[in-house]
């Protein structure tokens, strides 16, 4: 494939999301108030653009179709049409087809394949019946504005009135670096004639410097073009809308006042004879009235021909008229352009970066944290002063290249969480639902590769909401609810991780009846005594997604331990909370990034393990009294805590005082108690191999400055496994007594 | 890419000279400068150059620049271009910017010529 069709089916792609979102945006708006105008500008340039730019790349297919959308749009933009949901439901199905249009045009597919034909040419249909009074009535609008209108007069071509042409003029000079951006005239010129037809065109190259000063790869062209058309003059100006700022164009409509065509003689850069020529040579004036043109603009207030008085007046109130009416056109142009430019700034601002690259890029900066780690420890070795503040100023600057490096690949949730605005409507509809999806926490940033892989089980937790979570609306109104459901998608930083929820306030989950089945399943024991929250997460055992044969089950449980699973490859973890009749809330946990941490470093034994700094809560001493407990009273709170020498069976003594680290993960505190702090250290994950991917209570591993191995404690099960302890001692107690 | 073979073969004498020039890659803004140098080079040694363009299989708007360069420096200095094999590209584009006249050379017109 081309690299153009490449590139522009992926500025489509981004301009179709664009499109998508406003229309959710607007549906939501939809009987609440008049639809934002800036929203319906936005899906307006959205399927410009994707119109211009196929145009640019000649995949006409798309260029038309796209059309019919863009007709649609721009007259609920002028206000000519009402915009409906019918109307909107329209526009997503073509923004769906254009989706579409786009696969097929990245297979390689050259034919249209018939049955996309049909369904686009349907959809198409559908969006010119919401057409108003057809496209004529914006193509007469614009030149009457305001105007005096001497259309409607008898007066002909004599003088002061309208000239006879029937064609639009359009006058082009194309800026110097046109071709050097990579713009091709012609392709513009061609994509012209998607709008009508050329009548008449001269080429016009007398800005070309003598041979010595042209430059072969500068652009030195003009046109003069009579273009016979039905388009709006906005329409027209659009075709040029991508070297808007790179040309000079003036359009003058049929039957324009000769007026006009005097300013465009005054101002286009030939001289004023040889424009004046080229514009009889191509029938847009006449010879007569060029005369008369001529003489006015000579001789000033000298009426041209048989003139009485008050039309030479009006020949000037034309022109203070045409004060009135250009300054707005001058104006709608220059917002444009500002739109333009504040675009094309927004795109400079931004760099496509293949990922790769940047992966590689972190992988270097954690090699450069390992080295630079052994070199202090080695600067430190030495006793020498001004060594050891060399490379502690290093230190810190590979700590913030770290940073900087990581905050790269730091993309915003947002784009994610807007995508289901889609999948809600579109299951809630196939369901029969009403359900409003309520986003909060967009802009909270992660690591791209971890946001790339939330999506699926995301959708999954999504769709099963919907589809099993959110009663129908009779059910809903029994229990006394809103008949709308909600979903609610939050994303939010909480100790070092991301916590992104799916909230419904739907039926919730069935305790009784999951529990029944891990018992029959042989998940759970009948004996076991379970608290509600073990139970509704028993829902993420592998072999319960099995087929079931109680119905309102089935479907609910399905795939959820797949869902686990994607999560936990990311290191995070996946709970939910379910109050019967209240809905369920599943909280995915997720670290911040994947590849380096600040770490705490603590030794057990002669291993040395990282603690992920941001768990770290405070440090304390253990006091000696503690000896046969797993807890200590932390400020009148009880602290269960693990020893690691205990937790991985480390030999020999124990260090006279020991030392507890307080760490907390998803609210709950815990601590573990360490021989020694070493204190802060640099973390490159490293992962485990294979052969310890069961392992429980280990993370990842890391190499110190020292070339030594230290291995990262995995904190949310450490924490889970000490409150877990805390628990049981508590039952075996009770039980006891 | 292919390089450019610009096969540039004195005919018949030297006196008047006349030159043909072959351009059988792309008159596109790639080629654009060497297309220039050769053009003008040719320009400077010849009364009379024959352009062949027959092998061209595009062209754009940085082609037609050259050409229209190289017919207007020719007219200035009272030599001649004339283009004498039109491959379809350049006529299309030559009648689609209205500029044949200008070169005034003798075109084929298709048989199924424009209404």
């Amino acid at each position: 494939m081309e690299e153009i069709v490449a590139v522009f089916i992926q500025e489509a792609r981004e301009q179709l999301t664009e499109m998508e979102k406003g229309l959710m945006a607007l549906q939501q708006q939809h009987g609440v108030s008049a639809p934002d105008a800036e929203t319906i500008n936005a899906i307006f340039r959205a399927a410009h653009t994707i119109k211009g730019g196929s145009g640019v790349v000649e995949i006409r297919v798309i260029e038309r179709f796209t059309h019919s959308a863009e007709n649609v749009l721009d007259q609920v933009r002028n206000g000519a049409i009402q915009l409906n949901a019918a109307m909107i439901g329209d526009l997503l199905a073509a923004a769906d087809h254009l989706g579409a249009l786009l696969d097929a045009v990245e297979q390689g597919e050259s034919g249209e394949d018939p049955a996309l034909a049909a369904n686009g040419q349907a959809i198409a249909a559908r969006l010119d019946g919401h057409l108003g009074k057809g496209a004529s009535v914006a193509t007469s609008a614009t030149p009457a504005v305001g105007a005096v209108d001497t259309t409607s007069d008898a007066l002909e071509s004599s003088g002061g009135g309208n000239v006879g042409a029937d064609t639009w003029h359009i006058s082009l000079r194309f800026g110097r670096n046109v071709l050097k951006n990579g713009m091709e005239p012609v392709a513009f010129l061609r994509y012209l004639l998607s709008l009508g037809e050329i009548a008449h065109i001269t080429t016009l190259f007398d800005d070309m410097p003598v041979a010595a000063e042209m430059d072969a790869e500068c652009c030195y062209l003009g046109f003069e073009i009579n273009f016979r058309s039905h388009a709006s003059k906005e329409q027209i100006e659009h075709v040029f809308e991508f070297v808007r700022d790179e040309c000079d164009l003036q359009i003058l409509p049929p039957h324009s006042k000769l007026a006009d065509y005097l300013q465009l003689i005054e101002d286009l850069p030939e001289e004023s004879l040889r424009i004046g020529e080229i514009l009889v040579k191509s029938g847009a004036l006449t010879q007569e009235e060029l005369d008369a043109a001529l003489r006015q603009q000579t001789s000033g207030a000298t009426p041209g021909t048989a003139e009485d008085p008050p039309q030479v007046a009006s020949i000037g109130s034309i022109l203070v008229e045409q004060g009135v009416i250009q300054p707005e056109l001058v104006e709608a142009a220059a917002v444009k352009q500002k739109q333009v430019g504040e675009k094309k700034a927004a795109e400079a601002r931004l760099i496509r970066v293949h990922a790769d690259k940047l992966d590689q890029l972190i992988d270097l900066v954690g090699e450069l944290v390992i080295a630079g780690a052994s070199a202090h420890l080695i600067a430190r070795k030495s006793g020498q002063t001004t060594l050891v503040e060399a490379t502690s100023v290093l230190s810190r600057l590979v700590e913030d290249i770290r940073d900087s490096a990581l905050q790269l690949r730091m993309v915003q949730i947002g784009e994610t969480f807007t995508r289901f605005h889609r999948v809600v409507r579109d299951v809630s509809r196939e369901n029969g639902k009403d359900i409003e999806l309520a986003i909060s926490g967009a802009d909270t940033e992660l690591d791209k590769s971890v946001v790339e892989k939330i999506g699926d089980p995301l959708m999954h937790l999504v769709r099963n909401a919907i589809d099993h979570g959110i009663e129908s609306a009779e059910v809903r109104a029994a229990r006394g609810k809103p008949a709308q459901g909600r979903l609610e998608l939050n994303a939010y930083h909480d100790s070092g991780s991301i916590v992104i929820e799916v909230v419904d306030d739907g039926g919730g989950l069935p305790k009784d009846k999951i529990l029944k089945k891990a018992i029959d399943q042989g998940i759970a024991q009948a004996g076991d005594t379970l608290s509600d929250d073990e139970i509704v997460n028993l829902i993420f055992q592998p072999g319960f997604s099995t087929a079931d044969k109680i119905t309102n089950l089935s479907g609910r449980g399905v795939g959820m331990d797949v869902v686990r699973k994607n999560i936990q490859a990311l290191r995070g973890r996946v709970d939910v909370q379910s109050e019967q009749g209240e809905g369920s809330r599943f909280t995915i946990r997720l670290p911040l990034t994947l590849a380096i941490i600040d770490g705490f470093l603590v030794s057990a034994g002669n291993a040395s393990y990282v603690i992920p700094l941001d768990m770290v809560v405070e440090c304390l001493e253990l006091n000696a009294g503690s000896a046969d407990r797993d807890y200590l009273n932390l400020r009148g709170e009880v602290l269960p805590f693990i020893r690691l020498r205990q937790l991985f069976e480390v030999e020999g003594e124990a260090p006279k005082r020991e030392n507890v680290v307080v760490v907390r993960s998803a609210h709950q505190k815990a601590g573990i108690v360490v021989d020694h702090l070493l204190g802060e250290f640099q973390t490159v994950i490293k992962p485990l191999g294979t052969l310890f991917r069961n392992l429980r209570g280990i993370s990842g591993s890391t190499i110190l400055g020292s070339g030594d191995v230290a291995l990262i404690l995995d904190v949310p099960t450490l924490t889970a496994l000490a409150g877990r302890r805390e628990n049981e001692s508590f039952a075996t107690d009770r039980a006891m007594q | 890419m292919r390089k450019t073979q610009a096969k540039a073969t004195p005919e018949a004498g030297s006196q008047p000279p006349t030159r043909r020039l072959t351009l059988d890659t792309d008159l596109t803004i790639y080629h654009a400068p060497e297309h220039k140098r050769l053009l003008l080079e040719a320009l400077d040694q010849a009364e009379l150059i024959e352009l062949d363009l027959g092998q061209v299989s595009e062209i754009d708007s940085a082609g037609l620049q050259v050409l229209l360069l190289g017919k207007r420096e020719s007219l200035a200095s009272g030599k001649t271009l004339r283009i004498v094999g039109h491959s379809p590209a350049v006529q299309e584009l030559l009648d689609f910017f209205n500029v044949a006249s200008y070169f005034g050379d003798p075109l084929v017109i298709p048989a199924r010529a424009r209404g």
